[in-house]
């Protein structure tokens, strides 16, 4: 088994495009929430959401003026704008065009479904029977794996390069396949992420089920409440992240800078069985899936200083604590200390992984824990299983060397990985 | 309109499609739009959509085919709009 670290990060995220901004943003506990007009005036309940800025002259940056050419794919523009960045934050090069292809870096980067809004542009067309007019870039656009094409192509990636989907847990478990891949001998350096689209065709499912907040209209910034008694639901949001995952020879030999080793992780499910359904947990396969995770990093529970949790904003917060708390065998103040990206910059769904995990790597690596925000009103129910001092409400700044990220998603997926700082 | 003009017009429509490494001197009537001015093939059927907006026209899947240089483009689009 090839050992495996982190050499490069990227981010799309509504509080911050690129790590700089990003940084920045969760030092100082900043939202990426605001209201859309758009979403009311389509009649949701939930009118407000996350999604990133990104102006005319970055996406020239990253895409050719042909490439724009009908381009309506939100989702393959955070992908690839924050695939770029974790690359070049790593040193990287793509290929050159007149070289030969990269065979020994590869490419997994997940997505729920890619280019909603060009597929609507397309559904449009087709049923005014102008199939002939849909134009080159339709499939590339739609098809799920778009992300990781446009990705490989742009960089010359010439090993695996894929897309997975697994809801919510994507970019998790995105992190998890590069990871076995590498320490399996199979490649070198794997570009690891996940993106998600923005939108009303995106969020309106959710919306429809009830489980974003219809609350916050007027308060945005207040809507997104991980762990709080107040919590009425998650805030949809977009974006993308991503990890520059290398093999931990190649990264020395390149001196490249180390964020952090993946000492490893598990995947699981709950398979809809005691409790867990298409849309809630099993508890015993969350728990299992958090100690399993530990076994194969080979790290005790106590040894766990921080964990980036899932925690969306819905009554299954305090359900995740308690399966925390369980899995670890811990709780009260000797709990890790625990924070939710997700009260900043919403519910990136299938991006919300990729993104939280950056988090997670830039606090480690920065030695600080981002505040949660809107949690002033603790849940009851979570404060009695650990100390309010291991949810901080303000920046703290503290070591960090060992740390837990789980994320879970509909159909009882479980994804958790175990990072250390070199 | 003469074959001039439909072909300034050409011009303009293909210069959008062409690879960063050809520049719009490069193209002449006799150029071959994949293996000369290297369009991506997924592309011609791009240059047709636009041609079609730009004269008002309609292009058949099987005219398709002899608009392989922009000479015969031109001719494709000449007889298109003689007989509008």
């Amino acid at each position: 088994m090839k050992r495996v670290v982190i050499t490069g990060l990227g981010i799309v995220a509504p509080n911050g495009v690129g790590i700089q901004q990003f940084q920045k943003a969760l030092q100082k506990g900043e939202s990426g929430v605001s209201y859309f007009p758009e979403l009311k005036e389509l009649n949701f309940s939930c009118c407000i959401g996350a999604k990133p800025n990104i102006s005319e002259e970055k996406k020239k940056d990253y895409f050719t003026d042909l490439e724009l050419r009908n381009f309506n794919s939100s989702g393959i523009l955070y992908g690839v704008i924050a695939g770029m960045e974790a690359l070049s934050n790593a040193g990287l090069q793509p290929a050159s065009k007149e070289e030969s292809p990269l065979w020994d870096l590869g490419v997994i980067f997940g997505t729920g479904t890619s280019g909603v809004e060009k597929f609507r542009e397309a559904i449009y067309k087709l049923d005014d029977k102008q199939v002939r007019r849909l134009g080159s870039t339709t499939v590339a656009q739609t098809m799920a794996s778009g992300i990781s094409a446009y990705l490989g192509g742009k960089i010359g990636a010439a090993n695996q390069v894929t897309t997975n989907s697994s809801a919510c847990a994507t970019g998790t478990e995105a992190v998890l396949m590069g990871y076995q891949h590498l320490a399996a001998g199979k490649a070198k350096q794997m570009l690891c992420g996940s993106c998600s689209d923005d939108g009303p065709y995106v969020w309106g499912g959710f919306d429809a089920m009830k489980v974003t907040t219809f609350k916050h209209n007027e308060d945005p910034e207040r809507g997104s409440r991980p762990m709080s008694a107040s919590a009425s639901g998650f805030v949809p949001g977009a974006g993308a992240g991503a990890l520059l995952l290398e093999t931990l020879e190649s990264a020395r030999e390149r001196g490249a800078t180390i964020y952090a080793e993946i000492l490893g992780g598990h995947v699981n499910n709950g398979g809809q069985r005691n409790g867990g359904s298409m849309t809630a947990p099993n508890s015993e396969a969350v728990q299992r899936c958090i100690k399993e995770a530990l076994r194969e990093a080979g790290v005790s529970a106590d040894e766990i200083d921080y964990i980036n949790g899932h925690l969306t904003a819905t009554a299954k917060d305090t359900v995740e604590i308690e399966n925390w708390s369980k899995a670890l065998k811990r709780s009260g103040v000797d709990f890790p200390y625990v924070n939710s990206l997700k009260s900043m910059i919403g519910h990136g769904l299938a991006a919300s992984g990729s993104m939280e995990v950056v988090a997670a790597l830039l606090q480690m690596h920065q030695g600080f824990i981002a505040p949660n925000l809107n949690c002033e009103d603790l849940h009851p129910d979570i404060v009695s299983v650990i100390d309010e001092s291991r949810i901080p409400r303000e920046p703290l700044y503290t070591e960090l060397k060992t740390i837990a990220k789980a994320s879970f998603g509909f159909g009882d997926v479980n994804a958790c990985v175990i990072f250390r700082k070199n | 309109m003469t074959s001039e003009e439909i072909y300034s017009q050409l011009k303009d429509i293909i210069k959008i499609y062409l690879p960063e490494d050809v520049s719009v001197s490069e193209i002449n009537s006799n150029s071959h739009l994949i293996n000369e001015l290297n369009i991506n093939s997924s592309h011609l059927i791009d240059v047709v959509l636009d041609v079609e907006d730009a004269f008002d026209i309609t292009i058949k899947d099987e005219e398709l085919e002899a608009m392989d240089t922009v000479s015969s483009a031109i001719d494709v689009i000449q007889t298109k709009i003689n007989h509008k």
